[in-house]
């Protein structure tokens, strides 16, 4: 324990996420997953010769959504560069990135530590690039095959200051970010399709140290879990290293989720010259301030604000409220429900939601936007409790029967019965029958068991099939049993 | 780092030679370094007489155009045209293009 | 009818004096003929060069001919062109049959040419003297064991044999003006962006444009009207409107002020292509142009310039020819390394090979300030010194090379002696302007050239010039005796 006290770790994170453009970032392929192999690369992707790159609008403008949506500066005027090496998923032999000048830089990002503290991460810079395509090792027994259908996808990598501290702030980070992309429609964050993906750069000081220890980058973590076990892994190899006395080399390692241990990357590119100058196939991005301002005006409400405004809007607590803005489309099925609803309190609608629309959603495996229970009929479900017509057992029925597709709530609602029985006199005559047939129990209640009562507030709701009102119920037991 | 005036380069080493076609990726023979490095030892001392010119406060021209990038619609405008293009592929199989084994 | 213009072709066959298809015939026969000795033509189309000119015909009795229709040119082999062998003269590219046609080529085939074949190169454009082609070098009409110029030696050799009524080339240091200077042709390098780069093989994407070899100014005329123009395939194409040429030629002309750079007429230019340039001011003095001498303060950089900035973006442009995708794949490789290696090594030849190591060793840490950047700054002082002369002068004038044909085998074993042809024609490259040279005299039986350098955009004025000067002279119909 001493050990880790006095060691610091200093983490910083680069994200790669594929923006998603229907095209290509620089010619006009698809970018749709799953295509057979090089059916979706071109002759601009394949680096054909005298093919020439033209720069996809759309994946400018969702840069510029990032950094606004991050505080970041927006470059006025912004360069592409070529980064020069050699691998076979590369087919130009250079990747089309950005290096000195890029679109959005000097921004951060709010996340909550371990301690449950807010923290604020410095994002240094977000750039456009171009992804590479996808090699296979395993299909050959002396080839490895290359499917350039993934090259020239429009990447945005967003890279942080070196201000994390622990593997949980970068996992905090990483998952803030990635609801950020997911929020502004950017990205759909998919980490097996590897739409987002994470390299961390590791390096640990003696607490107290300003300068930064040399760095170990990891690559190949693609999941929130894997990233903060590797993270760990990794600072506690460097620590053991150092307090032997031996000395971390700067290299790149890749995770192994078998055996919870880094090693070194044997081949891609060590000592590599990447030879950066701006790209001459290509002019300067220049973007007006006009354009900036109508992007910032057209920006969806971010998961932060959002997430305050429903605590105070809706008097929701902040683990609610977390919940319920997880992601754009929960929010705004909740919110669509609480406009719907004429009566039902927001909490009432919020435990709703959280608890049998999710539920039903994991069972059937569908996304909140293909919810069979849509928010106009929960609205009208919950309204439905909240005037008493139906008690809390007979609104899950209801429930499944609209997941069911049965109709209305009110048409079920008539069909089946479900009416609560409210009428005083009606509920009288229940609790007097049921209080008649079980006076052992009646006797029970008189000689001061409280407890059970809740027997016959069972027996009464049997009776009534589950729709006498039990604050009535409750209320007439008490004053027949006692009375 | 250098700046442009400090900077006096004369010749390329046969070591320098190798280096750069390493990163570049060409083969040389052992019987080609020599002129090479003769060749290049050249072109660079031509070069060189950049040094001798004062640049401060010029801006690079990397293009001659005085023009911002266009910017295209995000539409899909491409069909697969493999059939086509992998007719040029020197070794293809399962529409994958094939490489001597990489072992990451 | 190889000794006629295109123009005057163009006219034949409006008036039905010919058909396209014994045009066709008759150039087709004079390659057969000739191009054993010249070399000029790296592929011949001869099957489809007649089916194209029995199409034209067709299109011509419908009345829906242009000017171009049914006109046999050649296309640099560094032009994409669907169905059809593209080396760019390498032996890379030497199995490359293109999937698509270059815009250049598209347009014209639209237009209705009959392309007769693809001509020879020097390798991927990186040569002065067409001596680089893995295809073996390609000899000067005039004088056999000459050069005809490069890179676009192969359509300069073609058009003055009368093998072809013209052809495209490109032009990066002074690929099309200074072969047109060396084979008695007009040539014309367009303003950077004014044709578009799609489908041409590219050598240094900021210097690079494509252009014509021509027997006349109003044959660029026609040709450069058809390729002209915006392109949404190249971002660095210009949308600036395409004006008239072939109107452009004829409108009266204006008091034109022609500026004559001090330093281009230095120790380095041959005396007798010295006389024939001066000669050549006089004729314009006689149509009623001011000359006067201009300094150009920086322009003695521009080879260093050149050569640091040229191979940088060619050694990057380069890096796709790796075996894997498309081209020369080296035999028997064990691992990646060594289909790399042994690929590029045995599939580029050796200037191509000196440039790409040139261009790395510029743009590597530690170098890339000192070489890259500082070029980059000195092209742009290269610029400013043509802007701030063209606020004085509308045209720039001067000698297109320092010597004219020079023999086979001369320079090829000093790279910095063949760089140095290029000394006059860079400029233009670096600034992005419009060029031209146009036959200017005959100095022991070979071609002069002056040059002739616009404004961005320039290219009417450009064009009215050297068309003026080819109505008081007679140089440019010039033809070498053995190919009369």
């Amino acid at each position: 324990m001493s050990a880790a006290m006095s060691w610091e770790i200093v983490i910083g994170l680069e994200i790669h996420t594929q923006l998603a453009t229907a095209s290509k970032i620089f010619s006009g392929a698809s970018t749709a997953y799953g295509a057979p192999p090089n059916s979706q690369a071109c002759l601009v992707d394949l680096g054909y010769p005298g093919a020439l790159p033209v720069l996809n609008e759309q994946a400018v403008l969702m840069a510029i959504k990032f950094g606004l949506a991050t505080h970041c500066k927006i470059a006025p005027r912004s360069v592409f560069a070529r980064k020069n090496y050699f691998y076979p998923d590369l087919p130009k032999g250079y990747q089309i990135s950005q290096y000195e000048l890029p679109i959005v830089q000097s921004g951060h990002i709010d996340i909550f530590t371990e301690n449950g503290e807010l923290k604020t991460i410095g994002i240094t810079r977000a750039h456009l690039e171009e992804d590479a395509g996808k090699s296979l090792h395993e299909k050959f027994e002396r080839y490895s095959g290359i499917d350039l259908n993934r090259a020239g996808t429009p990447l945005l990598e967003i890279v942080s200051e070196p201000d994390l501290r622990s593997a949980a702030e970068a996992g905090a980070y990483m998952r803030k970010i990635h609801e950020l992309v997911r929020y502004l429609g950017i990205s759909d964050g998919n980490m097996q399709e590897g739409s987002f993906r994470c390299d961390a750069n590791v390096s640990v000081r003696r607490r107290g140290d300003t300068v930064l220890g040399t760095r170990a980058e990891l690559k190949n973590l693609n999941s929130f879990r894997f990233v903060e076990k590797a993270i760990e892994i990794e600072a506690e190899r460097q620590i053991e290293l150092l307090e032997d006395g031996g000395t971390v080399i700067q290299e790149t390692r890749l995770y192994d989720a078998d055996r919870n241990e880094t090693r070194p990357m044997r081949t891609k590119e060590e000592a590599n010259d990447y030879r950066y100058f701006p790209d001459p196939d290509l002019l300067p991005v220049v973007i007006e301030p006009a354009v900036v301002e109508s992007i910032r005006a057209s920006l969806p409400e971010l998961p932060d604000a959002k997430r305050t405004r429903f605590m105070e809007q809706y008097a929701l607590s902040a683990y609610d409220a977390d919940v319920l803005t997880s992601s754009a489309g929960l929010a705004e099925y909740f919110e669509a429900a609480v406009t719907h609803a004429k009566q039902a309190p927001p909490k009432l609608i919020a435990n709703w939601v959280q608890g049998k629309v999710i539920a039903a959603l994991n069972e059937d495996g569908l996304e909140i936007g293909e919810s069979k229970v849509g928010p106009a009929d929960l609205g009208a479900l919950t309204d439905k409790i909240a005037d008493e017509t139906l008690s809390g057992k007979l609104a899950n029925e209801v429930f499944e029967a609209l997941r069911a597709g049965s109709g209305t709530v009110d048409a079920i609602i008539a069909q089946r019965g479900l009416q609560q029985i409210t009428d005083q006199g009606e509920i009288e005559k229940l609790v007097r029958g049921v209080i008649a047939e079980h006076p052992a129990q009646a006797q029970q209640f008189r000689d001061g068991n409280a407890k059970v009562l809740g027997f016959f507030v069972g027996k009464v709701m049997q009776a009534s099939q589950g729709k006498a009102n039990p604050q009535q119920v409750n209320a007439l037991l008490r004053s027949l049993l006692t009375g | 780092m250098c700046t442009a005036s400090e900077f006096h380069p004369v010749s390329l080493t046969p070591e320098d030679v190798q280096k750069l076609c390493a990163l570049a990726r060409l083969e040389i023979g052992p019987d080609e370094v020599g002129d090479l490095s003769a060749k290049l030892s050249d072109i660079v001392r031509l070069v060189g007489e950049l040094q001798a010119q004062n640049t401060d406060g010029v801006v690079p021209m990397a293009h001659p155009l005085d023009q911002a990038q266009r910017l295209r619609a995000d539409v899909v405008t491409e069909t697969d045209g493999s059939s086509r293009y992998q007719a040029n592929a020197p070794l293809v199989d399962q529409a994958l293009y094939l490489v001597p084994k990489v072992i990451e | 009818m190889h000794e006629q213009t295109l123009t005057e072709l163009s006219q034949a066959l409006a008036q039905n004096r010919v058909s396209s298809r014994e045009l066709t015939a008759h150039y087709l026969q004079r390659i057969e003929k000739f191009d054993t000795t010249l070399n000029s033509f790296i592929t011949v189309t001869g099957e489809s060069a007649l089916a194209q000119a029995d199409a034209a015909d067709a299109r011509r009795a419908r009345g829906e001919a242009t000017p171009l229709t049914g006109i046999p040119i050649a296309h640099k082999d560094i032009f994409c062109t669907a169905g059809v062998k593209t080396s760019c003269g390498s032996r890379m590219l030497d199995n490359f049959i293109s999937p698509y046609d270059a815009t250049v080529v598209a347009r014209l085939k639209e237009a209705g040419v009959v392309m007769l074949g693809k001509t020879n190169m020097d390798e991927f454009a990186m040569g002065s003297s067409n001596e680089t082609s893995y295809y073996g070098p390609v000899r000067n009409p005039w004088k056999h064991d000459c050069v005809p110029g490069g890179s676009s030696g192969g359509s300069a050799a073609a058009v003055t044999a009368g093998l072809c009524s013209a052809a495209t080339g490109t032009d990066t240091g002074g690929s099309i003006r200074q072969p047109a200077a060396l084979t008695g042709l007009t040539g014309l390098k367009p303003t950077y962006g004014r044709v578009s780069r799609y489908g041409m093989i590219a050598f240094a994407s900021s210097l690079d444009q494509a252009g014509t070899l021509t027997r006349s100014a109003a044959d660029a005329a026609l040709l450069l009207q058809a390729i002209a123009g915006f392109d949404d395939h190249d971002s660095t194409a210009l949308d600036d409107p395409v004006p008239d040429y072939g109107a452009a030629l004829h409108t009266p002309w204006k008091k034109l002020r022609i500026g004559v750079p001090k330093n281009f007429f230095d120790d380095g230019l041959d005396a007798d292509n010295a006389a024939a340039v001066r000669a050549s001011l006089e004729v314009f003095a006689k149509l009623g142009a001011t000359i006067k001498p201009i300094q150009l303060d920086h322009v003695h950089l521009s080879v260093p310039v050149y050569y640091v900035v040229a191979p940088a973006e060619a050694s990057s442009n380069l890096s796709r020819f790796d075996g894997v995708r498309f081209g020369y794949r080296a035999a028997g490789v064990n691992n990646l390394d060594e289909l790399y290696r042994r690929t590029r090594g045995e599939g580029f030849g050796a200037e191509v090979k000196r440039r790409i190591l040139t261009g790395t060793y510029v743009l590597s840490t530690g170098y890339y300030d000192a070489y890259y950047l500082q070029a980059q700054k000195v092209r742009q002082l290269i610029s400013e010194d043509f802007r701030l002369a063209f606020a004085d002068v509308d045209l720039i004038a001067g000698p297109t090379t320092p010597t004219p044909a020079f023999a086979l085998g001369q320079k090829t074993g000093d790279p910095i002696q063949m760089y140095l042809n290029d000394i006059y024609t860079i400029g233009a490259n670096l600034a992005g302007l419009p060029a031209m040279s146009i036959p200017c005299g005959l100095v022991g039986g070979l071609p002069v050239g002056l040059q002739l350098v616009g404004p961005h955009l320039a290219e009417e004025q450009l064009l009215k010039a050297a068309h003026h000067y080819q109505q008081e002279t007679a140089w440019h119909c010039q033809t070498p005796e053995a190919y009369a």
